[in-house]
């Protein structure tokens, strides 16, 4: 709008009345929308950033230093073959200043220390989110163009899981959050590949139902299914939220469908004398069942292990004459589980299960009352235990294991938001909705098969964790960059010992050869390591040589030949090739013995851990060493004192770097100590 | 045309504005009663890693002037940038007692946070609570801690793990004690740890694990009794200005 004096032909004449003052015209005009790209250039947001940063480093002692790192402009970590473009560093410019560490707000903190470094791996590796963006919108929330948003610190170690398959020390809500997937049976239902090609295999081991109805009641499978965790807390069967009649019908199907279990399966015969009231308490705890099994105490407490079942109200479940015959040998029923072949007389499993008889919860089944199964019922219990995937976990008579039964995870954790349906009210983002998953399932529609799970918040938290790590980036990695877990081992003794430690079920607790449990030592090299006769004995009655440790060695009443021929096996292949166990000799020459001593007691203090003298010493950190002469060979005490992690990975006696001279004098002090066998042999 | 396009307007904005405000409403917490005192019951100085869930959950009870507890109370959770309360606020149950999740924020260190309930004249009531947050680093020094220092150096026993303190002659420092621990350097610490307790004119029961940990393995120690010492540890040097 021109002043009114002006008419339209002047101002024309005005801007363009000869050709050069129009070309200066045009050229200006064009010159203005092109000014528009440096000045939105110069005003970004990243280079307000870097304005501050030199602000700020400016006012501190180590300025100089910091304004020689400092570099203006676009920053970039390119690394092809993560396929990672990292502009973060452009804004994030002292993530590598260690002297930041009082620095609080962002973007200048300096990064914590990890084991990695910054330009061999970029950022979004681990935080996610939009590596090429300079904006701070664009970079850490999803836009439309970008559904990866930054990783929430809460699940961080989900992206260490993306190439570490191997437990890591500094990640123990991943390594949580997988061993969970294995515990809870999450794998029976949803399939994980791993990127070598093998799967996520499950560790719960559910049990058969195909010989149910010899185990327990009709009316104590419908009080489980209506929810497990009111038989036992600590149950990992999921409640699953089935209606009295699903629940009704579904306990008659399994009832119907169960065969007699095959074998010996003769009660005992009752004993004629009445048995001590204590005497099944003593004997739960001889056997030490408290190692895997739990029982729930008045306080509430759960107290025990969780290899096994919890037995707080265990009467109210098992029938009295199962019970019998899994005490007297569990292989009958069961040839795979963990639970060892207890060689029981039959007045110990009178005893017994007596005692676990008596466990019961007169509440649990008092309002249960059904009426005998019609063939409909069992018929239509058939066809929700196919629609529920019970055979998923469980062996049936009569149903198939479902194959792809719910959706894969393998690539979850970069699973797109847009095809997702979120809960109104919740945000919108892929961990916020695995974790509501997980924890609530059914809130995402009552007609959904996914069962309930009685999670902590904790244990929502690693699941959730365990799941982000499955992402593209874990399945398209180059195998060489990923760390892989050690491979499972299906390592089997061979010949009769092979069947007795089947049957003992050595492998519930001892590891041999990278297979079995880690609640007791690792017997790869125990025949370097053990003197036969006291092996021999310790397989008799075992002693405890932790007094600190609650979880011990049951006594399995095994025969004068079972004996034998396990300390035999034991004593010739589990050898290990780093030494001859006769390269020491048996005794030494008093004045080394003295030497020893001096050295257990001052230079090494070793009392400090460990019991010599029973009166004087006191540290029981480690195993006790009163009969240690008369258990371990002087080799293997010779090889531990040099190096015990070469021995034993991880073993917590720490190396004292120590010369030969003390080793071998250290040596001929610790065989000296013969405890009870030594006195004996002076009488 | 006008008319429409500013008739438009205003019936978006007045859209808008509606759906912002229920957006930002919350449930509504109704107290039928107020205490005079707030006291913690469990759920303090627990260590954690950052933005993980704590183990244990706050647990906070809120009492009248004659110390018993009172059921019904408004009880309020705040705390530093990236805390997150799972409720953040809620009334005290039939026990008079609340109880929260937390998950500390992403950066390690210590956590003040702040319990807070209303008198009946609406006066506020504050109860600090201090947590600690581990990073990668320190939480690699916490397991080494577990593993090889704990059984000495930790006098509390647990379950899992029976305290060796009382047998010991020379009785080791907690980790927490920040009055002994914060004279020493960190090249003490390192000497003291690598070499044993002789290499600092100490007890010998203190024996070396220079050859059973790695230097960075040490170092992840140390950074870990750094932050878990009390009073806090300040880090000696230059103190740059411009704070």
């Amino acid at each position: 709008m021109g002043t009114p004096k002006n008419t339209p032909s002047s101002i024309w004449r005005e801007l363009f009345g000869d050709p050069i003052r129009a070309f200066g015209v045009v050229s200006l005009l064009l010159l203005l929308p092109l000014a528009i790209a440096p000045a939105k250039n110069y005003f970004s947001e990243w280079r307000h950033y870097q304005n501050q940063y030199l602000k700020m480093i400016r006012s501190r002692g180590e300025a100089v230093t910091l304004q020689r790192h400092f570099q203006g402009g676009i920053q970039q970590i390119w690394l092809p073959e993560l396929g990672v473009v990292d502009r973060c560093t452009t804004c994030h410019v002292g993530l590598k200043e260690a002297s930041l560490a009082d620095v609080t707000t962002q973007p200048f903190r300096r990064h914590p220390v990890i084991p990695h470094r910054l330009d061999q791996f970029g950022c979004v590796v681990c935080h996610r989110g939009q590596g090429q963006a300079t904006t701070v919108e664009e970079a850490h929330r999803s836009t439309l163009a970008w559904e990866q948003p930054i990783l929430p610190a809460r699940y961080i170690e989900a992206s260490c899981g993306q190439c570490h398959l191997n437990a890591l020390t500094g990640t123990p809500q991943l390594n949580l959050g997988r061993h969970l997937l294995s515990r809870y049976g999450c794998v029976h239902c949803h399939t994980i590949k791993l990127p070598a090609g093998s799967a996520v295999q499950p560790t719960d081991d559910p049990p058969s139902l195909e010989h149910i109805a010899d185990k327990t009641t009709r009316e104590w499978i419908y009080s489980w299914l209506k929810d497990p965790q009111a038989y036992a807390v600590t149950a990992t069967m999921p409640n699953f939220k089935l209606s009295d009649a699903a629940a009704r019908d579904i306990s008659a199907f399994l009832i119907a469908s169960s065969t007699p279990i095959p074998g010996d399966t003769a009660p005992v015969a009752p004993s004629k004398t009445l048995p001590d009231p204590t005497a099944g308490a003593t004997l739960y705890g001889q056997s030490f069942c408290a190692s895997c099994h739990a029982v729930q105490n008045a306080a509430g407490n759960v107290v025990g292990g969780d290899v096994g079942p919890e037995l707080t109200r265990v009467g109210s479940k098992v029938k009295p004459e199962w019970l019998q015959v899994w005490l007297r040998n569990p292989r009958i029923y069961d040839a795979a589980t963990a639970m060892p072949h207890y060689r029981f007389d039959d007045r110990q499993v009178g005893v017994l299960a007596g005692f676990l008889g008596n466990k019961t919860d007169p509440d649990l089944l008092a309002n249960v009352h059904l009426d005998p199964a019609t063939p409909e019922q069992i018929a239509h219990g058939k066809t929700l235990a196919t629609e529920f995937g019970c055979a998923s976990c469980h062996e049936i008579n009569g149903t198939k294991k479902p194959e792809n039964f719910a959706p894969e995870l393998t690539r979850v954790g970069s699973k797109p938001t847009n095809q997702l349906i979120f809960l109104p009210g919740m945000a919108h983002t892929l961990p916020d909705y695995i974790a509501a998953k997980i924890r609530n399932p059914r809130s995402f529609g009552a007609a959904l098969k996914m069962p309930q799970f009685s999670f902590t918040p904790a244990q929502v938290d690693a699941l959730t964790t365990a799941l982000l790590s499955l992402t593209d980036r874990a399945q398209s990695l180059t195998l060489s960059l990923a760390v892989p877990a050690p491979p499972a081992s299906n390592y089997q003794p061979a010949g009769k010992a092979g069947q007795l430690i089947s049957d003992l079920a050595c492998f519930s607790c001892h590891a041999i050869n990278g297979r079995g449990g880690d609640m007791a030592p690792d017997l790869t090299w125990e025949g370097s390591s053990v003197q036969s006769q006291w092996l021999e004995e310790f397989l008799n009655d075992p002693n405890t040589l932790r007094p600190a440790l609650i979880r011990r060695m049951p006594k399995f009443n095994l025969t004068d030949g079972e004996i034998k021929e396990l300390s035999d096996y034991i004593m010739t292949v589990y050898q290990t090739p780093a030494f001859d166990r006769d390269s020491m000799p048996a005794s030494y020459p008093l004045a080394e013995v003295e030497q020893g001593k001096q050295l257990f007691y001052s230079k090494y203090g070793c009392q400090s851990c460990h019991i010599v003298d029973s009166k004087a010493d006191k540290g029981y950190v480690g195993p006790t060493l009163t009969q240690v002469g008369s258990r371990l060979n002087p080799a293997w005490i010779y090889h531990w004192l040099k190096n015990p992690q070469a021995l034993r990975p991880g073993t917590t006696e720490p190396n004292r770097g120590m010369s030969d001279e003390d080793a071998r004098a250290l040596t001929a002090f610790l065989i000296m100590q013969k405890g009870t066998a030594k006195q004996e042999v002076k009488k | 045309m006008k008319r429409f396009l500013l008739t438009l307007l205003a019936i978006s904005l007045a859209v808008g504005s509606l759906g912002c405000a229920r957006k930002s409403s919350e449930p509504d917490l109704k107290p039928t009663a107020s205490g005079s005192a707030l006291v913690e019951s469990s759920g303090g100085k627990q260590i954690g890693a950052v933005g993980a869930l704590l183990a244990q959950p706050l647990v906070v009870q809120v009492n009248d002037d004659q110390g018993s507890a009172v059921p019904g109370a408004l009880v309020q959770f705040t705390g530093p940038p990236g805390v997150a309360f799972d409720p953040p606020q809620g009334i005290t149950d039939s026990s008079g007692q609340f109880t929260t999740n937390v998950a500390l924020g992403g950066m390690a260190g210590r956590y003040e946070l702040t319990a807070s309930t209303w008198t009946k004249a609406q006066k506020r009531i504050d109860l600090k609570l201090e947590e600690i947050a581990l990073g990668y680093q320190q939480q690699l020094g916490h397991q080494l801690d577990e593993k090889h220092c704990a059984r000495c150096h930790n006098p509390e026993s647990t379950t899992e793990r029976l305290s060796n303190f009382d047998n010991l002659e020379v009785k080791p420092h907690a980790f927490t004690e920040g009055d002994t621990l914060n004279k020493m350097s960190d090249a003490d610490l390192s000497a003291i740890i690598s070499h044993g307790g002789p290499a600092l004119n100490r007890s010998a029961l203190m024996p070396p694990y220079g050859l059973t940990l790695g230097k960075a393995e040490i170092q992840a120690l140390i950074s870990f009794i750094r932050l878990v010492s009390f009073p806090p540890y300040q880090a000696s040097g230059t103190v740059y200005g411009g704070k």
